[in-house]
């Protein structure tokens, strides 16, 4: 199967055209990516699946912008994101990527949204209309009651949909989860899997990246990738 | 991101680990604290000596006479001679042959015991000229000093140190007026000398008996001109040099002396100002000292910020990893821990300031020393502070921000 069969619904928000990422420890190479082509269209719900040490992690870092390709190029909402340097990096991450990450990754000593709005603040945002988003976002998630919470007050499941309310607040053009139920019961799977069915739903753009064939069903359209190459891209049942 | 919100991120994580903060303060507080006061007290010795020298005069030249040396060979020592005339000092006022003495006043002394009805005192009695009060920087706390006129006359007049003022008459009545006897003769008490507030010399500033070099004379029965000492007034503090010059090529034509080693033999000139220097010297040596280990203190205490800056870096590996994913460029985060290192140093200089300036009050009545607290050390000390917390964050904020997100993230 050729990466290109598909018709891709909407303007193409990502563009990756034959990427490579090459490691070096010391003597030793190892090319992580190795030639990927992909496309994801505006408002798509598409999961990464594959096994661990399948570039997976790397094609993650290069989507959400963590890293740059070593060839190849990364086209973002239309702009060439794979010569930017770090500082540029970090704009674009904050304007057009919300990360939702395995470990939820909130600050402890902050309250739910002042978690919320931290993607805010770097974007230079008034602290009044901040609030106000950041409590939205929280409502949008069904935590609209638990706004002044730390992450310790609230369960698994909650912490990471304030990890989603911090990735929706600043309505970026990718919302990118990182194995987003790896850490959580089959409840709270259910509960965050439906939210981001929701935000789909409500045309948001979502990549997931998992090595569970369960939860990659849910979406729309799974990509495989082995050994650094994409081998397979199929439309799944999910909810469309 | 806005420099106000870089601020309040800064605060939070400060306050989020008070502990640790306050123990990285505490290097600087008492970095700062001991700069502050062992630069006080070396500045409030050196004041105190400088009071107390220009309670005496800092214009002032001390002419003495050499020694005697016995037929047996025992030699008495400065002051023992008899070389100094009141012909010498009446030379020495010549304006063109010592241009920078402004005046002079010859002294003799000798104790005797003063007389009042049933009280007796004794004390020592000066004999000098109307001069004395203006060289001795002494003023009247009544009465008035004796004039030209008394001093030609031999007249029978005293002014009392307030000492001696009050061994002799007790109770409300003024001594001005009254008479003391001296071996006999009786004098008139016209004035009453106000307290030299100094102790520099013993208590004996306050306790003599001033009378005219004339009357001095005929109480003593000693008909030769010697004096014991010549108090001179140089112009200025700046002439003061000039002054020694002028009065030591004068005294050593008149005395027909020859040689550099015949003169100190004949008399000697002493200035305040060499006890002024020696004085400043060892206290500057002693501050310089003190300050020096209290700057190291402070060093340490900077140190101590950059430790601790490290390990939060460390510490909040994953925390910069997150910041930088959701969009907080190097220079943001670098500006961060800049920020919150130099809040840390400065908070800790101030904490410093104000114990130095408790310090301050509560030190002299433990250990009698004055403590001088300068406006440009306290705000040296806090721009100090805020220099080493800058300076001690340079290297972890830059390590904090050349971290990659990625890696950040991922470690645990």
């Amino acid at each position: 199967m050729s990466t290109s069969i598909l018709p891709t619904p909407g303007e193409p928000v990502v563009r990756l055209d034959g990427v490579r990422k090459v490691y070096r420890s010391g003597d030793i190479e190892f090319e992580a990516l190795r030639g990927v082509e992909m496309s994801i269209g505006h408002g798509e719900y598409v999961a990464v699946v594959g096994p661990s040490g399948s570039g997976k992690s790397t094609l993650m870092n290069i989507l959400g912008c963590l890293d740059v390709p070593s060839s190849g190029t990364y086209l973002l909402g239309g702009d060439d994101v794979s010569t930017m340097n770090e500082s540029q990096l970090a704009l674009v991450r904050n304007r057009r990527v919300g990360f939702v990450f395995q470990q939820f990754h909130l600050l402890t000593t902050l309250p739910a949204w002042r978690n919320v709005e931290l993607p805010l603040v770097y974007a230079g945002v008034e602290r009044a209309e901040r609030r106000e988003r950041a409590v939205r976002a929280l409502e949008r998630v069904g935590l609209g009651d638990r706004v002044e919470n730390r992450p310790g007050q609230l369960s698994g499941g909650q912490q990471q949909r304030v990890a989603v309310a911090r990735a929706l607040v600043t309505e970026p053009d990718i919302i990118l989860a990182d194995e987003p139920t790896g850490n959580l019961d089959s409840a709270s799977t259910e509960a965050v899997l439906g939210l981001l069915e929701e935000l789909h739903a409500a045309g948001r753009t979502i990549v997931l990246i998992t090595h569970e064939h369960e939860v990659a069903s849910r979406a729309q359209r799974n990509l495989t990738i082995r050994d650094g190459l994409i081998t397979a891209d199929e439309l799944v049942g999910g909810a469309a | 991101m806005r420099w106000w919100e870089t601020f309040r991120t800064a605060y939070d994580a400060i306050r989020s680990r008070r502990m640790r903060s306050l123990l990285t303060m505490l290097g600087i507080v008492i970095g700062i604290a001991s700069v502050i006061l062992t630069v006080g007290l070396g500045q409030g010795a050196q004041d105190q000596v400088k009071d107390q020298i220009s309670a005496l005069g800092s214009n002032l030249l001390i002419v003495s006479p050499g020694s005697t040396t016995s037929s047996s060979g025992v030699r008495g020592g400065f002051g023992s001679s008899t070389t100094l005339t009141l012909q010498d000092a009446e030379a020495i006022t010549d304006k063109t042959v010592a241009p920078d003495v402004k005046s002079v006043a010859p002294q003799t002394s000798t104790n005797a015991e003063l007389v009042n009805g049933t009280t007796n005192w004794t004390t020592s009695v000066v004999g000098t000229t109307t001069s004395w009060p203006e060289v001795r920087k002494r003023t009247l706390s009544s009465g008035r000093f004796f004039d030209e006129d008394e001093v030609t006359s031999a007249a029978h007049v005293v002014v009392l140190g307030p000492d001696t003022a009050s061994e002799l008459f007790s109770g409300p009545v003024s001594p001005v007026g009254q008479t003391v006897a001296v071996d006999g003769t009786q004098l008139t008490v016209i004035g009453v000398l106000a307290s030299s507030g100094s102790s520099s010399s013993g208590t004996s500033e306050d306790d003599q008996a001033v009378v005219p070099m004339t009357t001095a004379k005929q109480l003593t029965g000693s008909a030769d001109a010697s004096v014991s000492t010549i108090y001179v007034e140089a112009a200025s503090e700046h002439a003061l040099s000039a002054a020694y010059q002028e009065i030591d090529g004068l005294l050593t034509n008149l005395h027909g002396l020859t040689g550099a080693t015949a003169s100190t033999a004949d008399f000697s000139i002493s200035s305040q100002q060499e006890l002024v220097a020696t004085a400043n010297s060892t206290n500057q040596t002693l501050t310089v000292l003190l300050g020096g280990i209290a700057a190291i203190s402070l060093l340490v205490g900077g140190i101590g910020v950059m430790n601790i800056m490290l390990v939060s870096v460390t510490e909040r590996i994953r925390e910069i990893g997150l910041r930088k994913a959701l969009g907080a460029a190097p220079k943001v985060i670098r500006r961060q821990f800049l920020v919150e290192a130099s809040l840390l140093g400065l908070a800790g200089g101030i904490v410093g300031v104000v114990i130095a300036i408790v310090g301050a009050q509560v030190l002299p009545s433990l250990i009698d020393q004055p403590v001088s607290l300068s406006l440009l050390a306290t705000a040296g000390a806090i721009v100090t502070s805020l220099v080493l917390g800058i300076g001690f964050g340079v290297y972890p904020a830059s390590r904090a921000a050349r971290l990659t997100p990625i890696d950040a993230l991922r470690s645990e």
